[in-house]
């Protein structure tokens, strides 16, 4: 199983070196990192690639690291029911960077695509209808990204005096429960309370 | 002149005579298996263009879970696709046994195994008799509802809960199955082929039955290459695909069973496929009930993802502070991505999960197999009549709990 894996990763930075910037086999899975220009190529090789016939495209997705200068990592999962392979590709893109869409190569990138527009504000060049897909109609923000809070910025209500529904900004009664984990006692970069102080003197 | 040899185009204004129609189907919808809308533009009673609205059931699955520990994750999972809950909260386990390297006892194996399977005919009983409720037969539903409740018995007698079942647990399943159990599971496996002939006797040769689902839908391998079907969708048009038997996970290797194909691609193989899917899901249960007589030992892999022994707790300090520690703090997955897929009744059910080494996930995707059956829903249902869509809808086997997410 992993020997086909490290050959199909061989054969294909062999055949596409100027797609492919890094692979690496991992939980017994091939992982590629492409360059974002080059996506909808390398996709159409993996498609009609005699040795490859990715044919399926399984997702698209993205994850975010705020702390990176290339904020998204965009994953393409694609699958072969000839050969009995998976691929996955990873693209790093910035915040403000576009990439070019594979609707063309595979019609059911069409929603994905949506909804990685949607949750994480990637913009999708000849995308054909790049719409938001799953928030509500005139949603503002992209909830997937770390920096999004989790109860969202507004929330909605009957209103029985306006006979409509009302949007108004989040009010919590409560704070939101995101514990602390992190422990001390397992060798955490840990500043405990008032230590801070320790550094001043 | 007026003795009507113009015909009665008079009447008509330059916009009716070439304005297409444009309607609202759904979201308060009975044929519409939730909360979907459909945008149909009709040109007389064909569909032109048709374009779904999703979202309604919008929960933020994905958003909450990045905020929860993995154990607090798992109930989610029920609530996807809440038809068949155990078979997606088994992509999740399987995903974090992968990254942390568990090996699941045998016991819990072919619990697992059975538990799926029985998911697998609650939701095939549910979707091939509300599609056949949809083209407008009454009686199945009503059939097929008695022996899903028979089997939710089954669900709430090894977990407590007949939906929400959050019992695959990380390393296992959360309990052992109470004695008798296997014992009733093994007799309605019996008594469950009768039912199977009763409702096959009422929609296989049925002509109204037949005249709405033959020919209707149909898709072909280079469809299914292009948007991305799984499952049954796949089946239906002669590909013999199934992940339990390609890319065998749990002891699904060591199972008996035939994958069914269809040939013409149309609803009506689909639902001809489904049937038979039952029956082998049926034989499979019955296996796996053979196995459970014999393999008997623990059902959870005892470590860090998993509490102590109630025993153990009683008498060992570090047993009572590793399930105190469980529960408040969860355990730690280590760093890594990771894809696992299950063969879920609606297809691929899949979970891509990145880690970052503490206690809850990075980013969780849910890759709900509906997603690309109804995102295809624009290019299967055109050039088909209204009433077909409501078939097509059925034969798809959407969820909205899945989908939305």
């Amino acid at each position: 199983m992993i020997q086909a894996l490290q050959e199909l990763g061989h054969q294909i930075e062999a055949k596409r070196p100027e797609c492919v910037l890094s692979w690496d086999i991992a939980h017994d899975e091939l992982n590629i990192d492409v360059k974002p220009s080059n996506i909808a190529g390398l996709v159409e090789f993996l498609r009609t690639d005699r040795a490859c016939k990715f044919s399926t495209l399984v997702d698209i997705t993205a994850v975010d690291y705020p702390e990176r200068s290339k904020r998204f990592d965009v994953v393409y999962h694609l699958l072969s029911m000839y050969q009995n392979q998976r691929i996955r590709l990873r693209v790093a893109v910035r915040e403000e960077d576009m990439l070019p869409s594979i609707v063309d190569v595979h019609p059911s990138a069409n929603w994905f695509e949506r909804e990685v527009f949607d949750m994480f504000g990637i913009l999708f060049t000849g995308h054909p209808d790049l719409r938001r897909l799953l928030t509500d109609y005139g949603f503002r923000g992209h909830p997937l990204r770390k920096d999004f809070p989790t109860t969202g910025y507004t929330e909605v209500r009957y209103d029985e005096a306006q006979k409509r529904v009302v949007y108004e900004p989040v009010k919590l009664v409560q704070e939101y429960r995101q514990f602390d984990f992190m422990s001390p006692w397992e060798g955490a970069e840990y500043i405990l309370p008032g230590d801070e102080k320790e550094g001043a003197k | 002149m007026m003795d009507g040899s113009k015909g009665f185009e008079d009447a008509q204004t330059g916009e009716q005579k070439i304005r297409n129609f444009n309607i609202n189907f759904g979201p308060q919808h009975p044929a519409a298996h939730g909360v979907l809308r459909l945008v149909l533009e009709l040109d007389g009673e064909i569909v032109e263009r048709c374009d779904p609205h999703i979202g309604l059931l919008h929960r933020g699955t994905e958003k909450l879970m990045e905020s929860r520990t993995y154990l607090q994750n798992l109930p989610y999972f029920d609530r996807l696709d809440y038809v068949a809950p155990m078979n997606q909260e088994h992509a999740w386990c399987l995903a974090i046994e992968k990254l942390c390297g568990v090996e699941v006892p045998r016991r819990a194996s072919l619990i697992r195994v059975l538990y799926s399977e029985i998911g697998r005919i609650l939701n095939h009983l549910l979707n091939v008799t509300t599609q056949a409720m949809d083209v407008g037969a009454l009686t199945p539903p009503l059939w097929g509802f008695e022996e899903r409740e028979k089997l939710m018995i089954f669900y709430e007698r090894a977990c407590g809960a007949r939906l929400h079942a959050a019992y695959f647990r990380p390393g296992g399943v959360h309990q052992d199955l109470p004695d008798d159990l296997l014992d009733d599971i093994d007799l309605w496996a019996m008594e469950f082929p009768k039912v199977m002939d009763d409702i096959d006797g009422l929609l296989t040769e049925n002509r109204i039955f037949k005249q709405r689902n033959c020919d209707i839908g149909v898709v072909t391998e280079e469809e299914i290459q292009q948007y991305g079907f799984s499952g049954v969708m796949v089946r239906g048009s002669g590909l013999a695909w199934d992940l339990r038997r390609a890319q065998p996970y749990e002891c699904y290797d060591e199972f008996d069973f035939q994958i069914p194909v269809g040939k013409n691609g149309d609803c009506y193989d689909r639902y001809l496929c489904r049937m038979e899917e039952m029956r082998q899901s049926l034989s499979i249960i019955r296996q796996a009930i053979q196995k459970l007589r014999e393999a008997t030992g623990d059902v959870i892999a005892r470590g860090k993802l998993s509490p102590p022994k109630r025993g153990d707790m009683k008498t060992s300090m570090e047993s009572l502070i590793h399930h105190f520690k469980l529960y408040t703090e969860g355990f730690h997955v280590p760093a890594g991505e990771v894809y696992a897929a299950v063969e879920a009744p609606k297809g691929e059910f899949g979970v891509y999960l990145v880690a970052d080494g503490t206690n809850k996930p990075y980013r969780a995707k849910l890759r709900a197999p509906g997603f690309p059956h109804l995102q295809a829903m624009d290019h299967v249902a055109k050039g088909h009549q209204l009433a077909d869509v409501a078939a097509i809808i059925g034969t798809m086997d959407i969820v909205f709990g899945e989908i939305d997410r």
